[in-house]
């Protein structure tokens, strides 16, 4: 900004920001995001981040095969703590996702023109943070060859699912979770991959993304249907990211365990959900936006709007928290009561502090305009966020199943190597996808880009 | 060129400014052509409208697809659990329904949604790997930054050179013929 310019702070500006940057036309949005799938040199950091998170994954492949081999008596779980690191990890990560999809189909329901540049790649986001927690209940059924029995067939033993049990819900909500997601995304890339295409120059490019463009050729009565097929699917996708965290915390809130029995679960699950994923779009968003050039299309508007939603999901948060206290307290239960002692006295307390901290205290910095404006700060309390979620599902797990009805079935909990290796892993595959996707897939949506540059050219007339 | 009609596909012409299409495809219409098609690198504001296009039918194949999925889902839960596989939980009732509705509303949205997609990819003929506009020279700028119109041979008002001269008097450029092979 040049010195004659009004201070930054001022709520005109801030509204004025754009949400892309100026200067841009159809060609222009169009040939610098394909470039970085098709022209533009991999760079030598992206080879070496690749290379780091696809050892990290190799050690989630290490882990697994020891534990297929040798069971899950190679975790820390074991009576009363059955659940332990899988069932944190899998909520953690399925938390995550929900940004992308809340960011795809809620903000787009509600004419949010600043999710346009950052839908895809938080859609991609959500897609790999799903496979990631699906891998953990799989896992932690200990005969994971045998988890098709979770799916209704029709099999020779002559039974069927227990449809009465939030466990199966689950895997009804994840799995169709999963899949509309998958389907929000590729169409949604359909256009693009006729762009990619139209643009590639070498044959075996122009072959693949040919075969997945399904021939696409933007005629207006495709795109018709298509904008139909579109607003449904965001439609869908906004009820059904509500319920995926609802019947998440279904698995604790309908169990009745202290901490867990409580009708505050379900919103509370979901404000967490939003809260964490937007965390993650962040963490993502900073370090893309950085690397390939994209701050005209990844504006400062689009990371104070993201800060702004993760202060307010937070809040929610506080007031989940709050509450759970509260009603623990007000309703007398001396098992509530003591579990609430437990967690501000017990073996498991420095935990429940450390969420706090994270959860709550540091993200007020939100509250002021220059820390949502510096990319350090967003990208650190973004950290903080993610290290708070994963804090608050542990300190549910494993305070409540230690701490039982009597003494006699309370216990401790403690991972083991493998469970660390385990989470590290994910996260190694989490990160290794979102590198191959930057680089083969447009990590901006280009058809949306190029009607976001009509609508804004429209507004300077 | 009148030699190669029984291979054309249409006249096809180009436009810089999504304005110019809309504003095109709506005299097309006018002039009584109803075999054209727009082609855009994105979907143009009352593009639709001007081309006379009515509702379509992905909305109704939707309902249908999650009706189905809603009404399957739960009586699926409710044979498995009343008749084929009755399991006393609790002492609840076997068709204890409310258990029934997280299962129920995620089939309702599932199949809804493959059916908004798969019913949007099978309305417009996708996948169809090959199509003759490709053979347009200048389309590959259709998913980058120009805006067609493509008025086809089949058209009864079509004839080859009176159709280029109409398209170019719509301000038109590179208007040129696209075979259909």
């Amino acid at each position: 900004m040049s010195a004659g310019d009004p201070p930054i702070n001022s709520p005109e500006i801030r509204r004025l920001t754009p949400v892309l940057g100026p200067g841009h036309t159809y060609g222009s949005v169009t040939d610098k995001i394909s470039a970085i799938v098709l022209t533009r040199k991999t760079s030598l950091g992206w080879y070496i981040g690749f290379v780091l998170a696809f050892s990290v994954f190799g050690v989630l492949n290490i882990a697994i095969g020891w534990l297929i081999t040798k069971g899950v008596g190679i975790w820390g779980i074991n009576i009363p703590i059955g659940w332990g690191f899988a069932i944190v990890n899998f909520v953690w990560w399925i938390g995550i996702g929900h940004a992308g999809t809340l960011i795809s189909a809620i903000l787009f329901l509600l004419n949010q023109k600043w999710r346009t540049s950052i839908n895809r790649f938080a859609e991609a986001m959500t897609l790999f943070a799903v496979a990631c927690a699906g891998i953990f209940p799989l896992i932690h059924t200990g005969r994971p060859w045998y988890a098709f029995w979770m799916f209704p067939y029709p099999s020779v033993m002559g039974i069927w699912p227990q449809f009465r049990s939030p466990l199966i819900w689950d895997v009804f909500a994840v799995s169709t979770y999963g899949t509309v997601s998958l389907l929000f995304w590729f169409v949604g890339l359909i256009p693009d991959l006729a762009t990619l295409r139209d643009r590639s120059t070498t044959k075996p490019k122009q072959i693949i993304y040919g075969m997945l463009a399904l021939g696409w050729r933007g005629s207006a009565r495709h795109w018709h249907r298509y904008q139909s097929a579109y607003l449904l699917l965001a439609g869908l996708a906004t009820p059904l990211v509500l319920s995926v965290h609802t019947v998440v915390s279904f698995d604790f809130s309908v169990a009745i365990v202290p901490g867990w029995h409580t009708t505050i679960f379900p919103p509370y699950f979901v404000a967490g959900a939003i809260y964490s994923g937007f965390a993650m779009v962040i963490t993502i968003a900073i370090p893309l936006r950085k690397a390939y050039g994209l701050e005209d299309f990844i504006t400062m508007r689009h990371l104070d709007n993201m800060a702004k939603v993760m202060l307010a999901t937070g809040l929610i948060v506080a007031y989940g928290y709050f509450f759970e206290f509260f009603m623990s307290l007000y309703s007398g239960n001396k098992f509530d009561v003591f579990l609430v002692q437990q967690r501000l006295h017990g073996p498991y307390a420095p935990f429940y502090y450390a969420l706090i901290l994270c959860n709550i205290l540091i993200p007020q910095l939100l509250w002021f305009e220059s820390m949502r404006n510096n990319v350090i700060v967003l990208f650190l309390m973004s950290i903080v966020v993610n290290v708070g979620m994963w804090l608050e599902r542990f300190v549910i797990i494993v305070i409540s199943l230690t701490r039982d009805f009597m003494p006699s079935a309370w216990g401790r909990y403690s991972p083991t190597i493998w469970d660390w290796a385990t989470f590290i892993g994910t996260m190694g595959m989490f990160v290794m996808l979102i590198f191959l996707f930057v680089r083969v897939l447009p990590a901006i949506s280009i058809a949306e880009m190029r009607e976001l540059v009509a609508e804004t050219s429209e507004e300077h007339k | 060129m009148i030699q190669h009609r029984s291979h054309t596909y249409g006249v096809i012409g180009e436009f810089e400014k999504p304005e110019q299409l809309v504003h095109a495809a709506a005299k097309i219409r006018e002039e009584g052509y109803r075999f054209y098609e727009c082609y855009t690198p994105f979907p143009l504001e009352g593009l639709p409208e001007a081309m006379g296009m009515r509702r379509n039918m992905v909305p109704l194949i939707t309902l249908i697809g999650g009706l189905t999925g809603g009404l399957g889902g739960f009586g699926f839960q409710y044979w498995v659990n009343v008749i084929s596989y009755p399991l006393n939980i609790a002492g609840r009732p076997l068709n204890s329904w409310p258990a029934f509705i997280p299962v129920t509303f995620e089939m309702t949205i599932l199949f809804a949604a493959l059916s908004a997609v798969l019913g949007m990819l099978a309305l417009n003929g996708l996948p169809q790997p090959h199509h003759p506009i490709f053979n347009a020279h200048r389309f590959t700028h259709a998913s980058a930054d120009r805006f067609f119109v493509c008025i086809q041979a089949r058209d009864k008002k079509f004839h080859l050179e009176a159709t280029a001269r109409f398209l170019q008097g719509l301000a038109a450029h590179h208007v040129s013929e696209v075979h259909d092979d």
